[in-house]
């Protein structure tokens, strides 16, 4: 166990993180905080860092940042629990899901 | 760690602010034509201008290289009569689709007209709009010469819902198929536009949100000569000096709802459309009209399944729907045995709702990929849902998730999910900014184009009449001299703009809006009269005066969110006063009043146009189909009009 000080914060804002670094991919390079409509992102203050993901509850999910990402693998995409979605194998009737 | 509390816990202490805070500082840009908005509508009147050799500024409040409801991508190149593979002519195709009340016959007549050599355009940048790679060879609509990709859609005729002669004999034979929607790869396209922007010496102000319009003297009513700005990261105060300025932005996205804790914008508009756009025009006195048509929220509210994830929703795009037994579930799904319609009738809903209950349909239901050949297979998932705005992520998650489109069945929410509230309503639709031919408002100086006008259409219309108000816009501003911003109207913007930042307690901006929300949910929802109305005008007027002057924000991204609140409010306002005048119940705007019941009738057959005039609103009206003979319009306005552009 960490011996940091315990914080007092706030519940999460939102029950969903929309995605989520790799961090031993990502080089940092900060095109995902450009291209997302709504800055969902703020850069790291530490330069070759993921970026912190500052307003995932404003995100829409549209996937730009995963879409355009240069370095593939560094952002996975992270359905909200509520919105993993089914499907079944047709032979085998088996279920599957995000 | 990537989260905000992992880096509070990691560090010792939040992250810094990233941007320099410039409140208050200005910036002051002169230019010939000020695009507002870099969605579809604002990148093709940018580049539209340019060409035309002028100084052009566009104004983006996201970056303009993903933003707008079309920045991740575009599946149907929709109302294409021109395209070769079309049996309609544009005029006929523009005359079809203007057979709807209340449409904008203008912008139809532009799109159908303009559309194909936009694409053309877009295809010398660099745009996907055939199969070039042979992807898709033996797909039904593709032509193996052109190599274009024709879409079921609207095969007989433009609507949603089937046509009525559906299940006659020999419906849709491909050799009578309309053939004006062709499928296209656009997820590329928004890159593509704000490159061309770049090269075409275009100044791309992104991140910066449009606050209000000046006009001449400041006077409501003015000829518009530039606005004002802000710059969502570093606060920064940004003063637009403009000859001709367009308006590209859209309507108010999420006026009803507010749920983001349940990812309440995880719906087609991003937060990013708040409606400032049209709350800039009707500040400066030009006229709105159809504000008090609204549309249900049919699709995810953080409450919902997103939109496309299940397969009741991928099955618009020619996949079968069965039920948990494989049994063939009978509504339409956009394919070529119904020739594009996507949309069950009610009675068709209604007949399987009752199915359901009786046992006749089991649920869930699947979207049936593996009963479709291979190569339709493909053009659904890899073509349409790879290549439609938010849709590509989807199918990317599920491709890494292990679904196999070869042998699974993905499944449908329609019906499981119940259906959304009759209080969610979407003002996304149909209200906007009154044009003319010239897609010029009301105001001079001042044009329109994409979903900023009324009655707007899809993303080949956003692009045909954001090219065409670019190239309007820039013959104007050719013809008048150096225009004067009034500094005393700079003064009273600057002081509203940044009220929010001298405030760390009162209202944040996600309060107003969830209570702004709330009254459109009680007072202007399903039960719609007088009494209703005026008790919400009422409520947001009192939220207004009340609360408006509490709202803090407390960096640049917080005000601008509240800025964006307090133009809802407004808008919100608005639809109310439009219901008001509206004294009858219309079906075409889904304006159900319950004091005025009968739909429709005779004397309200006609548009109803607002606009403020020294800060009161007047209403008045314009009959249907103003804009007179379609083509003749067209023509008499485009003599010099040059087609596909040719040249740098």
């Amino acid at each position: 166990m960490s011996q940091k000080e315990l914080f007092a914060i706030p519940n999460v804002q939102t029950p969903n993180q929309p995605v989520l670094f790799n961090p031993d991919i990502c080089t940092g390079c900060n095109e995902c905080v450009e291209v997302c409509p709504i800055d969902v992102y703020i850069p790291h203050p530490e330069e070759g860092r993921p970026p912190i993901i500052l307003h995932p509850e404003e995100c829409w999910y549209c996937g730009s940042c995963a879409n355009d990402c240069p370095c593939p693998g560094a952002i996975q995409f992270n359905w909200p629990l509520q919105s993993r979605g089914y499907w079944k194998n047709k032979k085998t009737g088996e279920i599957g899901q995000l | 760690m990537t989260t905000w509390h992992g880096y509070l816990k990691d560090e010792g202490r939040p992250p810094s602010w990233p941007y320099p805070i410039l409140f208050e500082q200005e910036q002051e840009i002169d230019t010939d034509v000020l695009v507002i908005g870099g969605g579809i509508a604002g990148c093709w009147a940018a580049i539209s201008a340019a060409r035309q050799g002028l100084r052009v500024a566009l104004v983006e409040k996201s970056d303009t290289v993903r933003s707008g409801s079309g920045g991740p991508g575009c599946d149907h190149w929709c109302d294409v009569p021109a395209n070769p593979l079309s049996r309609v002519t544009p005029d006929d195709w523009a005359k079809h689709m203007a057979d709807r009340p209340y449409c904008n016959g203008i912008g139809i007549q532009i799109q159908c007209r303009e559309n194909y050599d936009t694409l053309l355009e877009l295809e010398q940048m660099g745009g996907k709009i055939r199969d070039t790679d042979d992807e898709y060879v033996g797909a039904e609509g593709r032509d193996n010469k052109t190599k274009f990709m024709v879409s079921p859609r609207y095969g007989t005729i433009h609507s949603y819902l089937p046509d009525p002669r559906m299940n006659e004999p020999n419906f849709n034979p491909p050799e009578k198929r309309n053939n004006v929607v062709l499928r296209v790869w656009g997820s590329g396209f928004k890159p593509i536009l704000k490159k061309e922007c770049e090269r075409l010496g275009v100044k791309v102000y992104d991140r910066v949100m449009g606050t209000s319009l000046l006009t001449e003297n400041g006077i409501q009513g003015g000829r518009v000569v530039g606005a004002t700005g802000l710059n969502s990261r570093t606060g920064e105060f940004m003063i637009f000096k403009s000859k001709a300025t367009i308006l590209s932005t859209a309507g108010a996205g999420s006026l009803w709802l507010m749920s983001m804790e349940l990812c309440g914008f995880s719906n087609m508009h991003s937060r990013a459309m708040a409606g400032d756009g049209t709350i800039m025009a009707w500040k400066a006195g030009a006229e709105l009209t159809r504000m008090e048509g609204t549309g249900m929220v049919m699709i995810a509210t953080g409450l919902k399944h997103k939109w496309y994830s299940g397969g009741g929703d991928a099955s618009y795009e020619n996949v079968p729907i069965v039920d948990a037994n494989g049994k063939r579930v009978p509504f339409p799904i956009q394919g070529w045995v119904d020739a594009g319609a996507m949309v069950p009738t009610p009675e068709v809903s209604a007949k399987v709702h009752e199915g359901i209950l009786k046992g006749e349909y089991e649920l869930p239901f699947y979207a049936d990929f593996p009963s479709m050949p291979e190569v339709e297979r493909k053009a659904t998932w890899n073509l349409m849902l790879g290549e439609e705005a938010t849709t590509r992520i989807i199918i990317d998650t599920f491709n890494q998730g292990g679904f196999d489109m070869a042998k699974d069945m993905l499944q449908s929410y329609k019906f499981l999910e119940g259906n959304s509230l009759p209080q969610w309503r979407d003002a996304g639709y149909g209200g906007g900014v009154l044009v003319d031919w010239n897609l010029k408002t009301s105001l001079d100086g001042l044009y329109a184009a994409g979903t900023q006008m009324f009655a707007p259409e899809d993303h080949s219309h956003a692009a045909a009449t954001g090219r065409y108000a670019g190239r309007k816009a820039a013959a104007y501003a050719k013809n008048i001299g150096e225009s004067k911003v009034s500094r005393d109207q700079i003064e009273k913007e600057k002081a509203r703009v940044y009220a929010p930042v001298k405030r760390s307690e009162g209202i944040e901006w996600k309060e107003l809006h969830a209570g702004v929300a709330r009254i459109m949910q009680y007072y202007v929802s399903e039960y719609r009269t007088e009494r209703l109305f005026k008790m919400g005008l009422g409520a947001l007027e009192k939220m207004e005066k009340e609360s408006v002057p509490t709202l803090y924000a407390l960096d640049p991204h917080k005000l601008m969110r509240s800025l964006e609140d307090i133009s809802m409010l407004e808008y919100a306002k608005i639809i109310i006063h439009a219901s008001l005048a509206r004294k009858a119940s219309s079906r075409p705007l889904m304006f159900q009043r319950i004091d005025y019941p009968t739909p429709d009738p005779p004397e309200w057959d006609k548009f109803l146009t607002l606009k403020l005039e020294k800060d009161k609103v007047k209403i008045g009206e314009k009959p249907q189909a103003f804009w007179g003979d379609m083509k003749e319009q067209y023509e008499a306005h485009n003599k010099d009009y040059t087609g596909v552009h040719k040249g740098k």
